[in-house]
């Protein structure tokens, strides 16, 4: 198994210039989860605010605001619901081959399909953030005669998301890691590189292992990077 | 200057406040004192909506505040409110503290608020502060801040909910200090306290709440001098 390691090596990236399909699997891997992440964080965020005020002015407040709120608190729970409740390669596939079946992308498929899905996640992380506010900083912005979303923008939202960074770190790498299903729509990005190889040359040990070595060392920097990040929100905190 | 006609406060069936009126004057210092559990904190959290009215009436400078047309804000703009806990920005300086709500809302520019900023920091001799974050100060120091980032908004009265209650004892001394001045100056206070020291001294008038009633009420002279009610009686034995 290992003797002709040195030749299986030369077959499986350096010949045909095999390892360009590791390394612009890559590049599409990098690049669906970050603007995954960007579309997960802002429809979390919104989800996250509507479902909190949904909770703190639920009987304070009526009219026709408040009717808007319950129907947006209704649905954001729907999108919950569904979102967490099936698994993320069915609501990609849905997407490609029954929703979005005439868009032209198989990126911006997995975008949408990958953002949509870790929005529903971030939605909570980001809720109890905010709940993790102390009352008293709503009761403060308020007394002083700020509205309660300008309250919300420049004194709860801040904290909350300092407060909530660790866990987001953590699910943009689950939201890495998830990107590897992209195979199923034929998008070529890390993962399906090392299997294009692996079809090719029949060999599976060194193409997959180097698909897993680079997973493990992005993820192994973001856990650094968090670590980091930590130590330093907590160095703010004792100030 | 604030007029509250049959207030009814429940939180679920529990009455905390019963049928109160009362009619506060401008330029009055109007203490309320009583035992925990009185309803004195929700009373004053009433004045500026913090807590919803489960019924009645209050007005405020000729506008009734708990009719929903009104618009909240611009009402507690004119009433400051300072907590037992602070309630800093701990995530802004200082000087931000101060000037976010006053620029926010279009009172000061950018520049009138900082000059405004540093000069009540320096009547609460704090300047040197302003770039400091909450985190870095003493309670005492915290709670002047909190003074100052109401009074920056130039307030019409000023609400203090247990202002000292959650101070160590050395530092109580400088929060009443402030207080004090403020006083002086002629502000429209409300304030609840335990501090009957400070009672005596600056109010106009006390209040005594138990049971979501006021009780009694009269000059610092009447009240700690000759209590009439049985229950003003029993409470001040407890706390003098």
């Amino acid at each position: 198994m290992f003797n002709d390691l040195p030749q299986k090596f030369v077959q499986d990236f350096i010949e045909k210039e095999r390892w360009k399909y590791i390394t612009s699997g890559l590049k599409t891997t990098l690049l669906i989860t970050a603007l995954a992440v960007i579309v997960g964080v802002v429809i979390g965020a919104v989800i996250a605010v509507i479902r909190t005020s949904h909770d703190q002015l639920k009987g304070r407040k009526h009219g026709t605001g408040m009717v808007l709120l319950n129907v947006a608190d209704g649905i954001c729970r729907l999108y919950l619901t569904v979102i967490r409740g099936t698994p993320v390669l069915v609501q990609l596939l849905l997407l490609y081959f029954v929703f979005m079946v005439s868009c032209q992308s198989k990126v911006v498929v997995a975008v949408t399909a990958f953002g949509i899905n870790s929005g529903a996640y971030v939605a909570e992380i980001i809720r109890s953030g905010i709940m993790s506010v102390d009352i008293g900083q709503m009761e403060a912005g308020r007394s002083l005669g700020l509205s309660y979303t300008r309250t919300m923008r420049l004194i709860v939202l801040p904290q909350a998301f300092k407060n909530c960074l660790p866990s987001l770190v953590n699910e943009l790498i689950t939201l890495l890691k998830e990107t590897s299903i992209c195979g199923y729509i034929g998008l070529n990005e890390l993962t399906r590189g090392g299997d294009i190889i692996r079809s090719n040359t029949f060999d599976a040990m060194l193409p997959l292992l180097a698909v897993a070595a680079i997973y493990l060392v992005i993820v192994m920097f973001f856990t650094w990077l968090m670590g980091k990040l930590e130590r330093r929100l907590r160095e703010s905190d004792k100030r | 200057m604030i007029n509250v006609n049959q207030l009814v406060k429940k939180f679920g069936s529990q009455l905390v406040l019963d049928n109160i009126s009362e009619h506060i004057e401008p330029g009055e210092k109007v203490v309320i004192i009583g035992p925990s559990g009185s309803g004195k904190s929700t009373f004053l959290r009433c004045l500026n909506l913090l807590e919803m009215p489960t019924s009645g009436d209050i007005i405020f400078d000729g506008q009734n505040i708990t009719d929903k047309n009104t618009d909240i804000n611009a009402v507690r703009q004119q009433m400051g409110m300072v907590f037992q806990h602070f309630n800093l920005f701990p995530h802004l300086s200082i000087m931000d503290n101060l000037t976010l709500a006053p620029v926010q809302l279009h009172r000061m520019s950018a520049a009138e608020a900082r000059e405004e900023a540093l000069r009540l920091l320096a009547m609460v001799n704090l300047s040197e502060k302003a770039d400091a974050y909450p985190g870095q100060l003493s309670g005492g120091q915290k709670q002047r801040i909190a003074i100052v980032r109401a009074l920056a908004m130039k307030p019409k009265v000023m609400l203090f909910d247990e202002p000292t209650s959650a101070l160590d004892p050395e530092m109580v001394g400088e929060v009443l200090g402030v207080m004090k001045g403020l006083a002086r100056e002629g502000m429209t206070m409300v304030v609840v306290t335990h501090e009957m020291g400070f009672a005596r001294e600056v109010a106009t008038r006390v209040l005594f709440m138990d049971e979501g009633k006021i009780m009694e009420q009269g000059t610092p002279e009447q009240i700690f001098g000759a209590p009439k009610n049985p229950r003003t009686k029993e409470f001040l034995s407890k706390v003098l």
